[in-house]
């Protein structure tokens, strides 16, 4: 079912061979077409700014209706994919109405694209097989006419969207050496199910969920009907490991870390919970070997390390004021985290064998993330008014610049795997919902919709 | 079927008329395998007139308080609904134990003694002014200081739970102090009788 197969076209091997190092030369003169089936590297640039790209979208080569929708579906999606990095200036979809549509990716109107100033056109084609479609792009230079970009796949017509997404990160990554997080899935809680804890105290339930990035395909993770929050992905995209109230033989609930592996469903509680001995707020170390997390079996809230099989603990603060919330750094050689020590939240840096431990950051802010390789920067909740709003510390200028814009309370960033984008949550619509927003502040966009929806973690490899 | 109903109504009628110790005394042999209807209530001065024969001889006597109190009687649920143990309220950002939570945990502290076997969970709830994360660990402090003011009047650990939901579940879904003032609490759940 999630088989796609990506097939090169004939002469893949021979196109990587002629990668074209370091600065395109402008425009070639016009070639002959492009020889049947050839992809050559080209880099689609612009004239000064960001290449100037016109996502025309694919065109269904049969008039059944799934074939019909799903090339819909890729078009749309496609075009979300890639404005979602703003790597391109994005030709109008008006505009590009007014020009025919392409019958096959080899007879496109480039004249047409001309007069749009497009640098680049995205064509494709959708063809119904016995067993599923087969979807083909091209990325042509406008000027040149020449493919910069060629691939077919085939696989289930069930969720066209996985096209647009293997046919975006790919892109991406030939055309500018772009981590894409196309394929990368979102972890949440959720309360939509709108079901209740039955108990002492009713209680509202709340399951884990993952989605795709932009939210779509939605997949419950627990069928607990109790609660269950803060889920985080394990690097390889895995497992989540995610804080439940577990029943207590009939005696109220705890707090325990539980780990769940997607594929076959298992499930393990490694750092062994009990009533004096709750363990919260899960984290895993860059090479998926440890977790960090928060404990009370010292009676206050301390931050532990163990290894995810539960061996190897470790405590690393020794404080009576709340130590909570850590993150790990990209090298895995360091912890962010939170204290209270001085009277408010701040956030504090310590080694990865607790010593070391001072301020980071000398306001009032919670919930440190921080981003992977290159970028090396934190993202945390600062109290900036009644509510919270998304900020990101840079260690390389020692500053912190706001992201969020005041409205709602926002709060739980968790960085994308490219370090380009952050999920958090917000009220700005009256619920808690998961939104992404890029890093500069720009392209905020609303994930979750059905019920409240809280702790985003962003999964690190594609899923 | 409304044969038989018309035939019960015609025993309990009939019972009325002859008085409940006659009632009681005979059997009545259609109105048997039926559920009593229940039209008359069952006070203590109607003389009991179902058809399922009721020993009545012995007045009640009246039982000592225990068996008076729905706490000590009640499942669970009618517990924590009619919960006798005052919650616990807290300062913006604070675990302290202020006066009036001391009154509140001095109060707890004699319900627990009245009620020896019952085991209580403290819960420790924050208002949304907090981060959710940063809640987990506040509403857990507030819980273990309340628990630990309980051990403080004697009460024994192995009768104190705690929890912490953080912000999760407010007791009033409001966005102003009045609101966020119930919310910072320690709430007391008895989870074990």
């Amino acid at each position: 079912m999630k088989r796609i197969i990506l097939a090169c076209l004939a002469l893949g091997a021979f196109a990587s061979l002629n990668v074209v190092q370091g600065q395109q030369p402008p425009a070639t003169p016009p070639q002959p077409p492009p020889q049947q089936q050839s992809v050559v590297e080209l880099r689609i640039t612009g004239m000064g700014g960001a290449p100037k790209l016109a996502v025309a979208g694919f065109t269904p080569l049969s008039n059944d209706a799934e074939t019909v929708a799903a090339a819909k579906t890729i078009s749309d999606v496609l075009w979300d994919d890639i404005a979602y990095e703003r790597e391109y200036y994005m030709i109008g979809k008006d505009a590009i109405a007014t020009i025919p549509k392409h019958t096959s990716v080899d007879e496109v109107p480039l004249d047409r694209y001309k007069e749009l100033n497009a640098d680049g056109v995205v064509v494709g084609t959708v063809r119904r097989t016995t067993t599923g479609i087969v979807v083909q792009v091209r990325v042509i230079e406008v000027a040149s006419g020449k493919s910069a970009f060629g691939k077919e796949y085939s696989g289930s017509v069930g969720n066209p969207r996985k096209f647009a997404h293997a046919i975006w990160d790919e892109m991406y990554k030939q055309q500018l050496q772009g981590r894409g997080v196309a394929r990368t899935k979102l972890t949440f809680s959720s309360d939509r199910d709108a079901e209740r804890l039955k108990g002492p105290v009713n209680r509202d339930v709340q399951e884990i969920y993952y989605a795709d990035y932009d939210g779509a395909n939605p997949q419950k993770v627990t069928n607990t009907r109790t609660l269950n929050i803060t889920p985080t992905w394990s690097p390889d995209s895995q497992t989540i490991a995610y804080t439940s109230y577990r029943p207590s033989g009939g005696m109220g609930t705890f707090q325990d870390i539980v780990l769940s592996f997607i594929n076959s469903g298992q499930r393990t509680t490694p750092a062994n919970g009990d009533p004096q001995k709750q363990n919260y707020l899960p984290i895993w170390s860059p090479d998926g070997s440890k977790i960090a997390f928060t404990t009370n079996r010292d009676g206050n809230p301390e931050i532990y390390v163990m290894n995810r099989d539960g061996s190897g603990l470790r405590r690393m603060t020794n404080h009576p004021a709340i130590d909570v919330s850590p993150t790990w750094s990209p090298s895995g050689t360091q912890l962010a985290w939170v204290s209270d020590r001085t009277g408010s939240g701040r956030i504090y840096i310590m080694n990865a064998d607790g010593t070391g431990q001072r301020v980071l950051i000398s306001e009032e802010a919670y919930r440190p993330t921080w981003s992977s390789e290159p970028y090396n920067e934190i993202a945390y909740a600062a109290k900036t008014g009644p509510g919270f709003d998304i900020k990101v510390f840079s260690f390389a200028t020692g500053d912190s610049r706001r992201i969020t814009d005041g409205i709602g309370s926002n709060e739980s960033p968790a960085f994308a795997p490219n370090g380009r984008h952050i999920a958090f949550t917000s009220t700005r619509n009256g619920k808690v919902q998961v939104y992404t927003i890029a890093k500069d502040g720009n392209d905020l966009r609303q994930i979750t919709r059905e019920g409240n929806n809280k702790y985003p973690n962003w999964s690190m490899e594609p899923k | 079927m409304r044969h038989r109903q018309f035939a019960v109504a015609v025993v309990v009628v009939l019972c009325a008329a002859l008085g409940a110790g006659a009632c009681a005394k005979k059997k009545p042999p259609v109105a048997r395998p039926m559920p009593p209807p229940a039209s008359t209530g069952t006070s203590a001065n109607a003389p009991p007139a179902p058809p399922t024969p009721v020993p009545d001889t012995t007045p009640i006597p009246p039982e000592p308080t225990i068996k008076n109190d729905p706490l000590a009687s009640g499942d669970l649920d009618t517990i924590n609904k009619n919960s006798p143990f005052q919650p616990v309220f807290f300062s913006l950002d604070s675990f302290e134990i202020e006066g009036p939570a001391q009154q509140a945990l001095s109060a707890n502290a004699e319900i627990l003694k009245k009620y020896p076997t019952w085991v209580i969970t403290i819960e420790g709830h924050c208002d949304e002014r907090g981060t959710a994360e940063y809640n987990l660990a506040l509403g857990e402090k507030r819980a273990l200081a309340a628990r630990t003011y309980l051990l403080s009047l004697g009460v024994p650990a192995d009768r104190l739970r705690t929890v912490s939901y953080g912000k999760e579940f407010p007791f009033d879904p409001g966005h102003e102090e009045s609101a966020w003032f119930k919310n910072r609490r320690a709430h007391f759940v008895v989870t074990s009788r």
